[in-house]
């Protein structure tokens, strides 16, 4: 054993390489993204990683590891889970033999995703059991547990964090790599009757599931981390039962939030319950929980799933203990919670305050108008140039500008204004076509980047062309997969292993499809850019422009650009038009200046300057048909 | 220093890519050299995208959740003025605020769509926080010949308000651990800067 300060997600990893996992293959989407990274970094050498092309790919690949008796590990953000949820739903049907974990995490708030789904409820839709761990600490030794329960009861398991899991640090023990669990396997034994899913094998492996997970719901109950903790709020603690009658109120809570509550309670009365199980729900312990209890505040993220789990245990038993939460307004319904919010609702619920620190003088003067800071395209990004080329073309013309998910997203904001839509990996392909088809004299156009192009984009595109629409698809390549942090895809010619293997072209894939006007374009080159769009655009049918520039994250600044002063007429287009970062007012107020610690002397401002005021940039020379990367990806 | 007497919560502020987490991290490793109790929250995702992030950091025993609540931090680290202030609320009464004196203009601004004046900031931030000290991130880019060691600078205020519960030899040792061996010399001078 060592210490190591870790990521809750670095924690995962190492807790899932402990566990002897053999296989590990997902897709970037934060907040999940490092835990697959991890692994990669970490392998100790015998277990074989990827990054599929989406969720879908990954549950598969990780469910036929499972069928040879191997323990795998699929990763996903929780929109990802959509993604893959039809082999999952079948999978549960049909089980595992060694181990699976699909590790899902979950967005409170939502800090970086679509939506505020809960893997919980999606646990007892599919009826796969779920883990909620509370700290970095204990995903470590969680992850181990659910491997454990997967291989026992040979069923998929969920194991989901959330963002404050997954993102937060702590110093945790972990075993060296002598200490891992080996887990060796037989390999996959034919059995139609088990592996190939009819609706008569169906229908009896669904009553075995129900008869199992009725039973979990007591294995649950005497699962150590589902635990009650009577009165943590008192210094000193008075014994067992005694202390269990004096407390009339209590607290159900999971996850980060059980964290929050315990730093809350600050001497105030209550007993708790932490479910770290919340699907097969731990009945026995609910029913013992509420031994003696008026009342219960449930504290939780995302769906009131406790809240409902708890308010069917009193019909179901006819206890009268009235059960507070989300639905009853007593906690946000939506958003993260914070310690304020779970101190408030402490306070309202039991009526009292705590001892509370001494603080700021709660009436701190209002400040000035603060900042409002939304995520921008970097400085020098070539997306940018991108957004900016079709613009210009299209000035004047009826459009829509379908976008997609990945850095591209930022597009949305002023003063580009290029995102008109965006709603989940590909959709703005179908999208562009379903506009088009009601509004033909709108040019539809689609955005999207290389890693969501190979993930969800191509399905699209053959509808398209098949069903003869007429839409110009953006292809946005950036040769990385900026906002995860730099995965390879299939365009990049590099596996996560590192290995080196035949790129797939992108120009070639459409081609493949019949798209006969393919072009690809360096955005950078602004005017060039701006003639191939117009010509594109003109053309007939489904078409492509592939932007091939790579994201600065992966290349270095070749030189800096500088305004001349006594040229620059501060006529302020640059800054207007662009919105690069880098590009910010002279101390005058009025003319240009650049911040050299940002700008990547990319160019544009340069090609775009009436007055040719400024210079010193050189932008890279991607020239059009190399070096295809990545680009998209779940941010 | 015993090391369960230590309890210290505190925030870093600023906004993405002004290297917030990098001494988060080295704050962290101090600690964690030293046997004590660290956990951390950070912001990762989209907002590092020059969006305003912070980190919530809390040493020693205690406590059990990455974040705080408001009225909780002993000290605040603020890269840019506008988020220090927009962190205030966190701050205990009595507690120490180092803040970097150079704002960052929000691109909002810059295209005329919101305004943004740092000195008014800055009084605020003086008007309310008693143990307030404010570094000169130009000066200090000026001296050390690098604007990008700000935020070992900030960390050698901090250490100086007595409110990290550090040593300047725990950060060194921290730094040599974290840094490479080429920026080792001018990083020591960093945070020594404020001396
Ligand atoms: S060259 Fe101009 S547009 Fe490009 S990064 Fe520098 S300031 Fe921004
Ligand atoms: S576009 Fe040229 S002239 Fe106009 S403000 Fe920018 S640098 Fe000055």
């Amino acid at each position: 054993m060592h210490k190591e300060f870790l990521m809750g997600n670095e924690a995962i990893a190492l807790g899932a390489l402990a566990a002897g996992v053999n296989l590990v293959a997902g897709y970037p989407g934060t907040p999940s993204t490092e835990v697959l990274e991890t692994i990669a970094k970490r392998n100790p050498g015998n277990v074989y990683v990827e990054w599929s092309i989406n969720e879908k790919a990954g549950m598969e690949v990780a469910a036929g590891a499972a069928y040879t008796g191997a323990r795998a590990l699929v990763t996903m953000k929780q929109v990802g889970l959509n993604v893959a949820s039809d082999p999952l739903m079948s999978l549960e049907y049909i089980g595992v033999k060694g181990g699976m974990v699909v590790l899902v995490a979950d967005d409170p708030g939502p800090i970086s995703s679509q939506t505020e789904q809960d893997t919980r409820t999606f646990g007892m839709f599919s009826k796969v059991p779920v883990f909620d761990p509370a700290s970095v600490a204990e995903a470590y030794e969680m992850i181990q547990e659910a491997f454990e329960f997967s291989s026992k009861y040979k069923t998929p398991v969920f194991f989901r964090a959330t963002t404050r899991v997954d993102h937060g640090y702590e110093a945790v023990e972990v075993k060296d790599p002598e200490e891992y669990y080996v887990n060796s396997y037989e390999g996959f034994v034919k059995d139609p009757s088990r592996w190939v899913i009819f609706p008569r094998l169906s229908v009896k492996n669904h009553a075995l599931i129900e008869k199992r997970n009725a039973e979990l719901k007591d294995v649950f109950s005497s699962y150590p981390r589902n635990q009650i903790v009577a009165e943590p709020g008192t210094a000193a603690k008075p014994e067992g039962a005694q202390a269990q009658r004096a407390c009339r109120i209590g607290i159900a809570t999971q996850g980060v939030n059980f964290m929050y509550t315990l730093d809350s309670l600050r001497g105030r009365n209550v007993r708790v319950l932490r479910v770290a199980t919340p699907f097969p729900f731990p009945e026995k312990l609910a029913l013992e929980f509420m031994e003696g209890l008026d009342e219960v505040l449930c504290i939780e993220e995302l769906d009131p799933v406790i809240e409902r789990a708890l308010t069917y245990v009193c019909g179901k038993y006819g206890l009268s203990v009235k059960i507070r939460g989300k639905l009853t307004g007593d906690i946000p319904l939506s958003g993260e919670n914070s310690m304020e919010i779970v101190d408030k609702a402490i306070t309202a619920f039991t009526g009292e305050q705590g001892e509370r620190p001494e603080q700021m003088p709660d009436a701190l003067p209002q400040p000035p108008a603060l900042p409002v800071r939304p995520p921008v395209l970097c400085a020098g990004c070539p997306h940018r140039a991108s957004f900016y080329a079709v613009k210009c073309a299209m000035k004047g013309l009826k459009t829509i500008y379908c976008g997609d998910i990945g850095c591209y997203t930022l597009g949305n904001a002023a003063p580009l204004d290029m995102c008109d839509t965006c709603l989940c990996m590909g959709a703005g392909i179908g999208i562009a076509q379903g506009v088009m088809h009601m509004e033909p004299d709108t040019k539809c156009f689609a955005f999207v980047g290389d890693s969501t192009f190979f993930a969800s984009g191509i399905t699209g595109t053959v509808n398209a062309f098949y069903n003869q629409a007429d839409m110009t698809l953006v292809v946005l390549d950036n040769s990385t997969t900026a906002m995860t942090g730099h995965q390879p895809h299939p365009g990049t010619g590099r596996t996560v292993m590192g290995q080196a293997v035949e790129k797939v072209s992108i120009e070639r894939v459409l081609r493949a499809i019949g798209l006969t006007v393919v072009e690809t374009v360096d955005p950078l080159d602004h005017k060039l850019s701006v003639e191939t769009v117009k010509r594109v655009a003109a053309e007939p049918g489904v078409k492509a422009i592939i932007f091939r520039s790579p994201c600065i994250a992966v290349t270095k600044p070749k030189g800096r650009s500088g305004v001349d002063a006594a040229k620059c007429i501060a006529c302020g287009k640059c800054i207007r038009e662009l919105g690069c970062p880098a590009i910010i007012l002279d101390s005058d107020g009025k003319k240009a200046k650049i911040d050299t610690s940002l700008c990547t002397g990319c160019t544009l401002c340069e090609q775009i300057c009436p007055v040719k005021a400024i210079s010193g940039g050189a932008k890279n020379d991607t020239a059009a048909g190399t070096d295809p990367g990545k680009g998209g990806c779940h941010v | 220093m015993c090391k369960n007497d230590l309890n210290k919560s505190i925030i870093l502020c600023g906004v993405g890519g002004q290297g917030t987490i990098l001494a988060s991290r080295l704050i962290a490793t101090a600690a964690m050299d030293k046997d004590i109790p660290i956990r951390t929250a950070e912001t990762i995702g989209m907002a590092q995208r020059g969006g305003s992030v912070f980190s919530h950091l809390r040493l020693g025993e205690g406590t059990n959740s990455p974040l705080m609540g408001k009225g909780e931090a002993d000290l605040i680290i603020g890269f840019e003025p506008g988020e220090t202030v927009r962190q205030l609320p966190f701050l205990k009464k009595g507690g120490a605020v180092v803040v970097s004196s150079r704002p960052v203009m929000p691109v909002s601004a810059m295209i005329g769509k919101a305004s943004y004046d740092a000195a008014q900031m800055i009084e605020y931030l003086k008007a309310n926080v008693t143990r307030l000290t404010i570094v000169d991130a130009d000066r200090a880019a000026a001296d050390l010949g690098s604007a990008k060691t700000l935020n070992v600078v900030l960390l050698g205020a901090a250490l100086r308000s007595g409110e990290l519960g550090l040593d300047e030899a725990d950060l060194e040792n921290a730094i040599r651990e974290k840094v490479p061996e080429k920026f080792l010399e001018l990083n020591k001078k960093a945070l020594a800067w404020s001396r």
